[in-house]
């Protein structure tokens, strides 16, 4: 492998985009991909031998779908394009993959980290019970595998994603016991202007909405979660209404979800410079506008940078690509790249009228009683969290995951660390930004034993 | 475990599909092919493991890779993560660890 060489992480609309636009100015990117077939998680795809059509898959998405499916396959047949790979670890210009049990070691010059996004959470009591999963796993349930993760099944958090999934359920055939928002009503009022950047998934919206209103589903707005109930799975959602009062819905699953965070792993480990996002909150690289982070050779595209969506996906591996491409042969831009950053404009403006509409109840979390567990991973609880400010000094969050190891299992932070920041702050009694993040390890997952010794230098 | 009563999971779409046949916890039982290890369990089961820390039973969360809470273990001694593994004949899952460790 030449030190000549650029590499893609993620085959997403980002990381697809960005290998097109580098092979389309002569430059062969290695593609790593952990997914058996490129299209990411927005655009998953089911197994091969599955026969749903884009239409029924991704409804108002389906062309875009298709369109990246297509680009996808067909950069598979001509350039270096790995599935089913891990880039576990990015050090010294060097990206650590893992195949199955074959490791391997990857020099570049560049690299395009588009690394996507995961759902992200808030704990709530009884959010482990068996029957709980995340928004984003009740619509890969459905998509990927044609499955509802229930019988009867509620939608419980904020987020466009809440809408988007009850909606597809319901077409699907599934029951919605309910559909409970965290964010009051009013706020996507107040955030129309904003949303109105992109009038046709603001539409879309408001679609959704009316259709499972017309088949008697309306969603409670301004909710707190309060908890899960169940003995062996899930039971009952309770809830605490806007106006106060206590309810509970019977139901035997629940997808639980409060928008998305990035998957910042990777450039973390390149040592790129992040800054805390004030609307996403949560910390995000420093990035310029096509894309490039702190460190040279080192850029990020899609939602791994700044989630905007999958459309703005593309955008952004489309820059990210052009700065490569121009960073490597000393160009300056050009007229392509000044519309791409012009476009990408209205998708932030559209970020900022969700981000309005549908906030991270960050004070949510911070009131969950003590005994609620934060830490899927090594079922540690808010109440220890709380201890390791107030009691031992933890006055930031790699120091509170010292003492109490919420950020250091097996996910690394990726389900607890929004929430766990949360917490922190309020018994600190400081800004979000104050606590800082909780810093990238490697491998970003856990890797198979017998590799891990492999690869050990 | 509500033992009798179907699985956690509930097949919508894609039905037509080849039958694979598998053991949980020693009892054979049929999945489809395509599915992932995931979802073939709990179409059969409401959990995927007994978490080592605090006893209770987990049934995955993310289905994307991330949150590592389906890794599950074979009769063999195998690990693997259930929600990105796709599911074979003759597999022999565990929802217990087996060993005293």
């Amino acid at each position: 492998m030449s030190r000549q060489s650029v590499v893609v992480v993620g085959a997403g609309p980002a990381g697809i985009r960005a290998a097109e636009t580098l092979l389309a100015h002569g430059i062969e990117p290695v593609v790593i991909d952990e997914a058996a077939r490129g299209g990411g998680q927005i655009y998953r795809r089911p197994p091969s031998s599955f026969t749903r059509s884009h239409r029924t898959l991704y409804g108002s998405e389906a062309d875009k779908a298709l369109a990246v499916h297509e680009a996808a396959d067909a950069l598979r047949a001509r350039i270096d394009y790995r599935s089913d790979t891990l880039a576990w670890n990015l050090r010294d210009g060097t990206l650590h993959t893992l195949k199955g049990h074959g490791a391997d070691e990857i020099p570049f010059r560049s690299i395009i980290i588009a690394s996507g996004a995961t759902d992200r959470l808030l704990p709530c009591p009884g959010w482990t019970l068996p029957g709980t999963f995340s928004l984003g796993a009740a619509q890969i349930a459905l998509k990927a595998q044609g499955c509802a993760i229930g019988r009867t099944v509620v939608f419980m958090g904020t987020g466009p994603l809440l809408y988007l999934v009850a909606y597809q359920y319901h077409l699907a055939g599934a029951r919605i016991a309910a559909i409970l928002d965290t964010s009051p009503f009013g706020r996507r009022i107040t955030a129309a202007a904003d949303l109105l950047a992109r009038p046709h998934p603001f539409a879309w919206g408001v679609y959704y909405t009316l259709k499972l209103a017309a088949a008697g589903i309306r969603p409670r707005t301004g909710i707190t979660p309060l908890a899960i109930e169940g003995t062996q799975s899930v039971d009952a959602v309770r809830f605490r209404t806007r106006a106060g009062r206590e309810e509970a819905v019977a139901c035997d699953a629940v997808g639980l979800g409060y928008h998305l965070r990035a998957e910042t792993q990777l450039a973390d480990l390149a040592g790129c410079a992040f800054r805390f996002d004030p609307l996403m909150r949560q910390w995000l690289p420093k990035i310029d506008a096509h894309g490039r982070t702190s460190v040279k050779g080192v850029y990020v595209a899609g939602d791994g940078a700044r989630l905007l969506g999958a459309d703005a996906a593309e955008i952004g591996g489309r820059l990210a690509a052009l700065a490569v491409v121009d960073d490597q042969r000393g160009g300056a831009g050009g007229t392509r790249a000044d519309a791409l950053v012009r476009q990408q404009r209205r998708h932030q403006r559209f970020q900022r009228g969700i981000a309005h509409a549908f906030p991270l109840p960050g004070a949510q979390a911070a009131q969950l009683p003590d005994e609620t567990l934060i830490c899927r991973c090594e079922a540690i609880t808010v109440g220890e969290l709380r201890r390791s400010a107030t009691g031992l000094g933890a006055g930031e969050l790699n120091r509170a995951k010292a003492f109490t190891r919420v950020g250091m299992g097996r996910c690394q932070g990726r389900y607890c660390g929004i929430a766990a920041a949360e917490v922190l702050a309020a018994a600190l009694k400081v800004d979000i930004a104050a606590v800082g993040r909780l810093r990238a390890q490697a491998p970003v997952k856990p890797l198979p034993l017998a590799s891990a010794t492999e690869v050990r230098p | 475990m509500k033992t009798g009563t179907p699985g956690q999971i509930v097949r919508l779409k894609e039905l037509d599909r080849r039958p694979v046949t598998f053991r949980l916890d020693g009892r054979k039982v049929e999945a489809l092919e395509g599915d992932t290890v995931l979802v073939a369990m709990l179409v059969n089961g409401h959990r995927l493991r007994i978490s080592e820390f605090g006893g209770d039973p987990r049934a995955g969360f993310c289905m994307m890779a991330a949150c590592q809470d389906c890794w599950v273990d074979t009769a063999a001694g195998e690990r693997f993560r259930a929600c990105s593994t796709a599911i074979a004949d003759g597999m022999d899952l565990l929802t217990e660890r087996k060993d005293n460790a």
